[in-house]
């Protein structure tokens, strides 16, 4: 049903590229290998035996061709794709905008985001998605796609104009920072999508067990006196709504899955053949309740983080396949916000210019995923919601990024894209760098140590 | 020690040291004289986002019993009212150059977040439902003048162990001075994971004959409106201590103020097993102590760190 193009925004000036010597890897396009390749004109137009193709600025259509040497060691790779950001437009613009949420994917590698619709107002009718397009389509530095909500105003007593929407470029629709409490409002909006498609992105929480809880319920709860989270408020919701999906044969996907017993619950719904998917943030991929000791409000999120036990069943649940794809959930919070005590901070941590670098550093560099699974679970989020997949073959729009898999740097240490700065991993020391990001054919990301390694 | 933040900072021998110098401080609460100039030209801030009177009016005691000038900074009718950010409270605090600021705060984890926002000494005079340690470090005191070393004694927590602070100090101190803990209320008031800080977990009073101490918890009123229990009336049949449950050899404790007829019977609070009113005592010459080892004794240059917050230059 959607009428308009799904993704909006990106910059405008096609790229002319000619990269020596790169490892090309994309799962999907079953290749591993190092390749010469050339975009020209926004696509990608040769793909050529290393060291075969040559600086050939005259054919440009810009008259100018970049030419970057990766030695054999740059890494190049379909554009990651993130199915869960906050932009925080319109309303809450001194934590991200358009322009700076999206600098932010840039840096990160990836090529797309879907923007989440719990700003203020809240992004639910078709007027304000028009006009939030509209801005997207100038601001934006890689493209663009919206969730608005379910329900009007998040408040999960009407249903918003899902149809309209739809026709508005609505990619799907969800709750997000809420669930949708109500049984038998989940299951309307599920009628209604035979009506008018989209995906229903859910955000699992029963809100009568994690009732004023600002952390995982724990050991860790227990010392500090924090009131604690339940994982069964996430997961008796994913095998409810899963349920409900089965029932009305619609098509949800499960957002931030964060303990064991939802990636059952999700293996549970997938082998009766329910139509649902799930993603996984890097925080609870890497990240536990004992990184709350401190009452770090970098460490605040929702859903909370907790057991090792629970991040094991994460990543084994990634690695099955239970688990589609990895999202960021990019959360931004001005410092004024989250510089306070831990039950007063929102919940929330950034993560679009970590998310690659973290999980390299942890899951592939210590042999626990393969660098090609990580490489198509992060772009895997597409397909989910319609979209085309990034690839790398030929006479195809360039989505690629080039990424040093061998640089090391501290997270936050040059600041950050994204305006604010609450981000779980900063301090880190991480292993694999983001060099230059191409969204839709045009570069939205070049790092300053890119020339370095040109020269 | 630069701050009192958390029992959990402490060792055996630093509960000691302060229990000890608290005795010392003890003896001059006897003289006719009761100030000593040990921290004269010294300035000793309370900061209470809660309403306290007896931890408040103790603290102040006691600085004043060291000499030390005295300033109360209740969060009630101030600037807090107006919006402003505790960073804000304590930095506008800081520029009066206190030496030592005791926070009450309903927040967990802000004591510790403070000592990072100014060169005061930090004492923490219970943050939300974290931790209290001044309490617990004079029930530590308390205990040792009435019954001497609590090594290997059993010790029960009695109550809503969810929602206390008080609780969660005194399970790490009783047991860092080698007690063995219990705490024991209605399953809806033990927090989940509550046993990984080493204490054992029961949900009745059935044994309570094997303790040597009984440390009853308040039992707040709000509880029953939010329905962690279904009554007052249920939770005082089945958890009260009572004449008929406390045993002759018991110490009974509690951190007040008592709430009569739902936790503790007005005949054992009235009993000489109770060392409440001890413990109030102890909470003056116990803080004494605090503030001298803060600030009398030598220590480490204490740097102001990262004043801006940030993590990263």
């Amino acid at each position: 049903m959607s009428a308009a193009e799904p993704l909006v925004g990106g910059r405008r000036t096609p790229a002319d590229l000619l990269l020596r010597d790169v490892r090309v890897l994309d799962p999907r396009a079953r290749i591993d290998a190092r390749h010469d390749v050339r975009v020209r004109g926004g696509q990608i137009a040769e793909l050529a035996e290393a060291g075969s193709l040559q600086s050939a600025p005259a054919q440009a259509p810009s008259g100018e061709e970049e030419l970057i040497d990766g030695a054999g060691r740059l890494l190049l790779v379909p554009a990651f794709f993130d199915p869960h950001v906050h932009l925080r437009t319109p309303g809450q613009e001194h934590k991200e905008d358009l322009g700076s949420g999206t600098r932010a994917a840039a840096a990160g590698g990836f090529g797309a985001v879907i923007a989440m619709p719990n700003t203020d107002p809240v992004l639910d009718s078709a007027p304000l998605l028009r006009s939030l397009r509209d801005a997207a389509a100038r601001e934006a530095c890689v493209p663009v796609g919206f969730l608005p909500a379910i329900t009007r105003g998040l408040a999960g007593e009407q249903l918003s104009e899902m149809a309209e929407l739809r026709q508005e470029g609505a990619l799907g629709f969800t709750d997000d920072g809420k669930p949708v409490r109500s049984a038998g409002m989940l299951r309307k909006a599920l009628q209604y999508q035979r009506l008018c498609g989209g995906v229903l992105a859910l955000h699992e929480e029963d809100p009568t067990l994690s009732r004023g809880g600002s952390m995982h319920e724990g050991a860790v709860s227990a010392a500090l006196g924090l009131a604690g989270i339940p994982t069964i408020a996430e997961s008796t919701m994913v095998a409810r709504d899963a349920a409900l999906a089965g029932y009305e044969h619609g098509r949800v996907h499960f957002q931030h899955l964060s303990c064991a017993a939802s990636v059952h619950a999700v293996a549970d719904a997938k082998a009766r053949g329910w139509r649902v998917s799930a993603e996984v943030c890097p925080h609870h991929l890497l990240l536990t309740e004992e990184h709350v000791r401190g009452m770090d409000t970098s460490m605040k999120m929702h859903p909370p983080l907790t057991t090792d036990a629970d991040r094991m069943a994460l990543i084994e649940g990634l690695r099955a396949g239970t688990i589609d794809c990895v999202a960021t959930d990019h959360a931004p919070h001005a410092r004024n916000e989250k510089e306070v005590p831990f039950e007063q901070a929102p919940m929330g941590t950034i993560g679009l210019e970590t998310a690659f670098a973290a999980l390299h550093t942890s899951l592939v560099v210590t042999g626990i995923l393969e660098l090609s699974l990580l490489v198509e679970r992060m772009t895997a989020g597409a397909a989910l919601f319609d979209l085309l997949t990034p690839i790398v073959t030929l006479d195809t729009q360039a989505n690629l990024t080039l990424v040093d898999l061998d640089a090391t740097w501290l997270a936050g240490e040059d600041g950050w894209e994204s305006r604010s700065e609450n981000c779980c991993f900063a301090g880190r020391q991480l292993q694999g760098r983001v060099l230059m990001t191409v969204a839709a054919g045009a570069v939205a990301h070049r790092d300053r140590a890119l020339s370095l390694v040109g020269a | 020690m630069n701050h009192l933040i958390s029992i959990e900072d402490l060792e055996r021998a630093d509960i000691e040291r302060i229990v000890s110098q608290a005795e010392r401080f003890a003896e001059v609460s006897d003289r006719e004289i009761k100030t000593l100039p040990t921290l004269r030209g010294r300035m000793v801030l309370n900061l209470f986002y809660e309403s306290s009177t007896r931890t408040r009016s103790s603290f102040e005691l006691a600085a004043k019993r060291l000499s030390a000038d005295v300033v109360n900074f209740a969060a009630s009718g101030s600037s807090v009212e107006k919006g402003e950010s505790l960073k804000d409270t304590v930095l506008t605090l800081s520029a009066h150059k206190p030496d030592a600021i005791v926070l009450r705060t309903p927040w967990a984890g802000a004591a510790d977040l403070v000592s990072g926002w100014c060169s005061a000494a930090i004492v923490n005079a219970g943050d939300g439902k974290h931790e209290h340690p001044t309490q617990a470090l004079l029930d530590v005191y308390t205990l040792r003048q009435r019954v001497g070393s609590i090594d290997g004694a059993c010790i029960w927590i009695v109550g809503d162990v969810a929602h206390s602070r008080v609780a969660r100090s005194n399970v790490l101190a009783f047991q860092r001075m080698g007690a063995k803990v219990t705490v024991v209320g209605p399953p809806t008031l033990i927090p989940r994971g509550i046993e990984q800080l080493g204490c054992e977990v029961r949900y009745t009073l059935d044994d309570l004959h094997t303790a040597d101490i009984v440390y009853a918890l308040r039992m707040q009123n709000e509880r029953m409106s939010e329905m962690w229990v279904p009554s007052i009336r249920e939770y005082a049949a089945w958890y009260q201590i009572n004449g008929r449950r406390l045993s002759p050899h018991q110490v009974l404790m509690h951190p007040g103020p008592v709430n009569r007829g739902v936790e503790l019977s007005s005949e054992v609070v009235d009993s000489p097993q109770a060392v409440i009113t001890a413990q109030v005592q102890a909470g003056v010459v116990v803080r004494m102590a605090v503030l001298f080892e803060l600030l009398a004794t030598a220590r480490e240059p204490r740097p102001v760190a990262a004043m801006a917050g940030s993590q990263l230059g």
